[in-house]
């Protein structure tokens, strides 16, 4: 199999996006202030975070609703939750 | 006057589905709330399916299920950066129905199990996020949803790994990464006969790998790789506390197992299907959170079900059989009319006398015992050192096994006391 980027592999699956609501936000204050570890960036198997300028940023539209960066986050700043009913990934194999 | 329900079930999982099920075939009103577009859509597992308890629940479940295909063989790799060494099992035992295993994709076949659950009587109600427990005097009444709330007798969560629900209820605190495992995966699509040349299968016979060693760096885990009708399932499973502490990013290495040259021959010229990721509740018996309390019960990955011997990963079997036993609880609480913890403690006695809390207490030791480096790195390393001793011939005199072993022990940094200690372990709790 040819190498595939994080982003190719995401595009290849189906996402419903709920435009304008957004499942997960950062307190960005917390995790500066307090985090050293940052899991949130390695941890995610869908890559959806990043750090812009020193402030942890989420890319949601691509998250895999697994859970793993709020079960990693130390500090409580994920605010993280389901995606609205229909909305978010839609696995057709899973 | 809102309409009150028997039965609220969230989620229409393997655990929600088969309560679902149970419920409605003996007439009660259940409704089964799934956030997804359809049952199975957020769902994702390796996936291998023991079997035998849905076949106890819907008999000869096969013929109509989308099954995938009939573990036949079951293989073990270790292995190193550059080597692997397996163990192939293969029984004809395992051809015959009820069939021992299977291989499924959980997008179309939880779909399948919430319709049967619909054709039993049940109402699915899909593309709703339950957001909370609705309580009242500390009791479970009910569900909100949005800015709806039903009602029922009881509540069933079967709202998968992160149980948002039990946790706001109490009946969990906030997780310990230890307890955790993340799972990712893709699914390869090639074509069947493809898959069938490439593994030796006949028909719809298949293969499912559990890999050990450099796949994981050293993280306590390992990979697996099931084989499909016209896909492969590969993947790996990697406990949280140690990704964290190491860094390794699941993304990445998942990419490198893909690359590696036991993987990467089974999986040439496949196209990738889809890419998914899953928490899985790894902890054991030490991370179940209490199962019941007034109005309400938590069944399958919500109660931490999943049992994890290095051989064998299972947590659909147990999912549906706990969701089998809430069901027959809420139908015993329904004859006594009580649907408090007292009333429903039912569940706890089935859980307890089945299979599923049997297996979840003989392999308590088992989620402590994977938490060993020397699993990952030094075995498969000291597995390919004397297979490399016995087969490599580079001019240099052969010596016999004992010298050989000793060798590869050596130059593992393993000690005979390691092996004593693991050896003993691993028989007490596998």
């Amino acid at each position: 199999m040819n190498r595939m980027s994080l982003p190719e592999k995401l595009s290849i699956n189906k996402y419903e996006l709920d435009e304008g609501h957004p499942h997960i936000v950062v307190n960005t204050e917390v995790c500066s202030a307090v985090c050293k570890t940052k899991a949130c960036l390695f941890v995610c198997p869908a890559g959806v975070y990043s750090e812009q300028e020193g402030k942890i940023i989420a890319d949601w539209a691509g998250c895999v609703e697994c859970g793993t960066c709020k079960a990693a986050c130390p500090t409580e700043a994920l605010s993280w939750e389901y995606p609205r009913g229909g909305f978010g990934v839609i696995y057709r194999y899973g | 006057m809102e309409e009150k329900f028997d039965v609220i079930i969230v989620g229409a999982g393997l655990a929600g589905s088969a309560a679902a099920y149970r419920l409605a075939q003996e007439g009660l009103e259940v409704v089964l709330i799934e956030r997804g577009p359809y049952p199975g859509a957020k769902n994702l597992s390796g996936g291998v399916l023991y079997g035998r308890v849905l076949n106890d629940l819907i008999p000869e479940y096969w013929k109509d299920a989308p099954i995938e295909r009939y573990i036949t063989n079951q293989r073990v790799a270790f292995i190193t950066e550059q080597a692997f060494f397996n163990i192939d099992f293969k029984n004809q035992v395992f051809s015959q129905t009820p069939y021992n295993a299977v291989s499924v994709l959980r997008g179309k076949f939880d779909r399948w199990l919430g319709e049967k659950a619909e054709e039993a009587g049940a109402m699915l109600v899909p593309g709703i996020r339950v957001d909370k427990v609705l309580i009242e005097d500390r009791r479970a009444v009910g569900v909100v949803a949005g800015d709806e709330d039903m009602r029922a007798d009881v509540i069933i969560a079967a709202d998968g790994a992160n149980s948002f629900l039990a946790q706001q209820v109490g009946l969990r605190g906030r997780f310990e990464t230890g307890h955790l495992a993340v799972g990712v995966k893709e699914l390869i699509g090639l074509p069947r006969e493809t898959i069938e040349e490439r593994f030796n299968l006949t028909g719809d016979e298949g293969v499912a790998y559990g890999v050990v060693g450099f796949a994981t760096r050293g993280v306590a885990g390992g990979g697996f790789l099931y084989t499909n009708k016209e896909s492969i399932s590969v993947g790996l499973v990697m406990h949280l506390d140690e990704l964290i502490e190491t860094g390794v990013k699941p993304a990445e290495v998942i990419e490198d197992f893909l690359a590696h040259p036991m993987v990467a021959p089974l999986i040439r010229g496949g196209k990738l299907l889809e890419y998914g990721a899953h928490l899985v509740p790894e902890g054991g018996l030490a991370m179940m959170p209490r199962l019941a309390m007034d109005g309400m019960l938590v069944t399958g990955d919500a109660a931490g079900l999943s049992v994890n011997n290095g051989f064998v990963v299972r947590g659909m079997d147990l999912a549906i059989a706990s969701g089998v036993a809430a069901a027959e609880a809420v139908l015993e609480a329904k004859k006594k009319n009580d649907f408090s913890a007292q009333g429903l403690s039912a569940y706890q006695r089935l859980m307890d006398e089945s299979f599923a809390m049997k297996d979840m207490r003989t392999y308590a030791g088992a989620p402590a015992f994977m938490k060993n480096d020397r699993l990952y790195e030094a075995y498969p390393e000291m597995l390919v050192s004397l297979m490399t001793q016995i087969y490599h011939h580079d001019g240099a005199p052969k010596q016999h096994l004992v010298p050989m072993v000793m060798k590869s022990i050596k130059e593992s940094k393993l000690s005979l006391f390691d092996l004593a200690v693991d050896g003993l372990k691993g028989a007490r709790s596998l």
